[in-house]
């Protein structure tokens, strides 16, 4: 079936001094842990922001300890703007697709590297610059971009509107230039595992969670294009003088708005499936079963990727939209619950009759999987046009999407970490404090999102700095107070993480080529493995994955390049 | 969670809390279902020497059948809601009955300003007023705001009335209500809109007959 074995061109002696190894690396390995440390930095900075802002909820116009003073509501805004912008963009995208995405793809499918290693470096540079034009926005004059992070014209198109100045047109260049960059990574993410698989990985042999990132970098690819357009336009018209998105010249404020959600929707899904992609690794290894309804999973993410382009007015029921628009894309947006209940139960499936041992990443799996349960539950709400009319801009909708966001980014992600650290630094995790940070992460997660939909039920509105200043959500206060301690707790419970990272990284015991018993390709060479993956022949494939108890063969499980024993039924 | 709302005061406010609700009851069912289910695994099966998983790939019908029927269940429910929902927003935001009052509201950074048409009912007359963030309606009416925008997109929100709708300039977006109950409620602006954004709002006052009559004689005096 698949022809190409990954040995085949490209594959050069490793790159001698600092600079070439650790900088200027064009290896997928090293390039993966550029994107880690990337986004692990921004992720620090957004979750002081997120701190910023709770702490500014639960007591308004305070000083904020470790800020020091008060903020004002422009700051507050532009606080919520880059808390957005950050964590979407610049954590989010770069930590799971990108990272995991360039690590894993080449030595899952037993490839020496990815397709276009240089293109690859040029990936990881351009969001080098992307991240450092985001940080030079802190320091204009104006500050930064203040507009949310869905940047919605007039507001985001006129300096007079929104006080930031030249922050904002830094925030629009940062922004294309990481759409840039992950179109050039896109590419090496599609096109990797389409040609270089090895003898006998067949494309549905494949892990999930390489299937995952293909379909999510079609998703960004053909989602992309409208954005980038409308990101032109609107520094057009900030600063030429055009009028796309402005009324008073002609424009049509709701254009930006359709230009964003349409990619905005595929966007939750790119961020989404790597995480849903990393749980499908992490718990049929933790299961020792296979997974249930390999094929069912990929037809599932092929239709709710289908129907993401056609829900994006789902953000816009109450916009001033056709008001007769907002039931299709109420019916279309509810029938996704379809497509992903299936990868619900199919996951759940596979934890039945399984072996479950609750090791660090199987905990934040299978945390990860009922945070996401609820936060897909939650989005029913928001998807019915008529209870939209009342929770539309209230914090049902934060609620709803950290819900989302936070299963998917942190809890998967973390589960990604635990479980392919060994892999990537070539040292053990330590196992105690994992368990303490997930113990922490998930407790105070749900301390903080679960009231959290209350305030919303409360009619309390989004990027308001101070609710005090309302009436009707006075009783509310108690509740946001909670949530900011709650929250407090959950970036505390963190550092147990950040220790372990960076102590394991020297002092963690030495990791084996597969200390975790897994099936799959990158569990076949030395942690971490060498410069082109393997210091041999590059394995060939005789199995589908997740080979746990395969009726047949003598052990419990079978590794996919293993050749098989007779009448083992893994031949599919 | 329902105990949270706040108290609602229009004619629709309960259609839509009914909603609410229904989505309530089934994403809670599904809720209970999925979370029992995973916490029965994690405890039943967890691992024990000698235990052997059963091989259950789940590509063929027989077995995917155990996730595709619960499919079936997800699809009728869903459409259900659809249904209940289609028609909440159609009552809400379709067309709408023939108002009894009439009245623009401009969203400005960072104030809502309300023009009355007066005494003659029209706008653009000499009898129009135009007053700063006070909105007076009378009870038991159709009332239909006229929403502008004059420099960026704000969102009329009225809580306790279950409305919310965007205010777009360079369009006149028409809503309605109909309240049942006297009082005074805030008008807050639910889209961020600059760094007034917070503490941006109105007040919506609903009279009795006789206080809206009242109000208006002290408006338009002699009319």
């Amino acid at each position: 079936m698949s022809g190409t074995t990954a040995a085949a061109g490209g594959h050069h002696g490793e790159p001698g001094g600092f600079l070439r190894k650790y900088v200027f690396s064009a290896d997928h390995k090293m390039i993966a842990r550029q994107y880690m440390f990337i986004s692990l930095f921004w992720a620090a900075v957004g979750g002081y922001f997120a701190y910023i802002i709770r702490w500014q909820l639960a007591h308004p116009e305070a000083d904020i300890p470790l800020f020091g003073r008060p903020i004002g509501p422009d700051e507050y805004n532009a606080f919520v703007t880059m808390h957005g912008t950050i964590m979407v963009f610049f954590v989010a995208m770069p930590l799971l697709l990108a990272s995991f995405g360039n690590f894993l793809i080449p030595l899952m499918i037993g490839a020496r590297d990815m397709a276009f290693p240089r293109l690859n470096m040029l990936s990881v540079w351009v969001l080098g610059a992307a991240s450092a034009l985001l940080l030079l926005s802190f320091f204009v004059e104006g500050g930064p971009a203040a507009g949310g992070w869905t940047g919605y014209p007039p507001l985001s198109a006129r300096t007079a509107y929104v006080g930031a100045d030249k922050g904002m047109d830094l925030w629009l260049l940062a922004l294309a230039l990481e759409f840039a960059s992950f179109l050039m990574g896109g590419i090496n993410f599609l096109v990797t595992p389409l040609n270089m698989r090895t003898r006998g990985m067949g494309l549905l042999r494949m892990p999930l969670f390489v299937w995952m990132v293909m379909i999510a970098s079609l998703l960004f690819l053909l989602s992309v294009g409208p954005l980038v357009a409308g990101a032109v336009m609107l520094l057009l018209d900030r600063n030429l003088g055009t009028s796309f998105f402005l009324a008073s010249g002609g424009g049509d404020p709701l254009l930006w708005q359709h230009l964003f959600w349409f990619f905005g929707h595929p966007e939750v899904y790119v961020i989404l499936l790597p995480g849903l992609g990393a749980m499908m690794e992490v718990m049929p290894t933790f299961s020792r079963k296979t997974i249930f309804g390999y094929r069912p999973i990929i037809v599932a993410v092929l239709v709710a990727g289908a129907l993401s382009f056609v829900v994006w007015a789902h953000h816009q029921y109450i916009s001033g939209l056709d008001p007769r628009l907002a039931t299709p894309f109420s019916v279309t947006t509810i029938l996704i619950s379809v497509p992903f209940a299936l990868i619900v139960f199919a996951l759940l499936a596979t934890l039945w009759g399984g072996s479950i041992r609750l090791a660090t990443p199987m905990w934040f799996a299978v945390g990860g999987l009922a945070v996401f349960i609820f936060g897909g539950l939650t989005g029913i709400f928001n998807g019915s046009a008529a209870v939209d009319i009342y929770i539309h801009d209230t914090y049902f909708v934060v609620a709803h999407f950290h819900s989302t966001f936070f299963s998917a980014l942190f809890l998967a992600g973390f589960a990604a970490i635990y479980y392919w650290y060994p892999k990537m630094f070539g040292r053990m995790m330590n196992e105690a404090l994992g368990q303490i940070h997930f113990w922490g992460t998930f407790l105070f997660f749900l301390a903080v999102f679960v009231p959290m939909h209350l305030v919303g039920v409360g009619g309390m509105m989004r990027r308001i700095a101070n609710p005090g200043q309302y009436e009707f959500l006075a009783p509310l206060s108690g509740l946001n107070r909670m949530i900011t301690m709650s929250a407090v707790l959950l970036l505390l419970s963190q550092f147990f993480f950040a220790f372990n990272f960076f102590w394991s990284m020297f002092r963690g015991r030495r990791a084996p080529d597969n200390p975790w018993e897994g099936t799959t390709l990158e569990w076949t060479t030395p942690s971490p493995p060498p410069h082109g993956n393997w210091p041999g022949e590059v394995p060939q494939v005789h199995h589908p994955p997740y080979g746990y108890g395969l009726p047949g063969a003598g052990e419990d499980w079978v590794p996919q390049h293993r050749p098989a024993p007779s009448g083992a039924g893994a031949g599919r | 969670m329902f105990a949270w709302l706040p108290e609602n005061v229009s004619t629709f406010g309960g259609d839509i809390d009914s909603v609410f609700r229904f989505i309530y009851y089934i994403v809670g069912f599904w809720f209970l279902a999925t979370q029992g289910f995973l916490i029965y695994c994690l405890i039943r099966f967890r691992r024990r020497p000698g235990r052997r998983p059963p091989y259950l790939h789940g590509n063929n019908l027989s077995q995917a059948a155990w996730i595709l029927l619960p499919l079936v269940i997800v699809l009728v429910l869903d459409l259900w809601i659809d249904f209940r929902s289609a028609d909440v927003w159609a009552k809400v935001k379709v067309g709408g009955p023939r108002p009894d009052v009439v009245i623009e509201v401009t969203g400005k950074q960072f104030n809502w300003i309300m023009t009355y048409p007066g005494p003659d009912g029209r706008f653009g007359t000499a009898d129009d007023k135009k007053v700063e963030n006070e909105l007076h309606v009378p009870v038991n009416k159709v009332v239909q705001v006229v929403l502008r925008g004059e420099d960026v997109i704000h969102s009329f929100f009225l809580p306790q009335l279950r409305l919310k709708q965007d205010v777009v300039p360079g369009r006149a977006i028409r809503a309605w209500f109909q309240a049942t109950k006297p009082g005074k409620y805030e008008i807050p602006c639910a889209e961020l809109c600059g760094f007034g954004h917070s503490g941006m709002k109105g007040w919506l006052h609903v009279h009795a007959e006789a206080q809206y009559k009242e109000w208006a004689r002290k408006m338009w005096p002699g009319s």
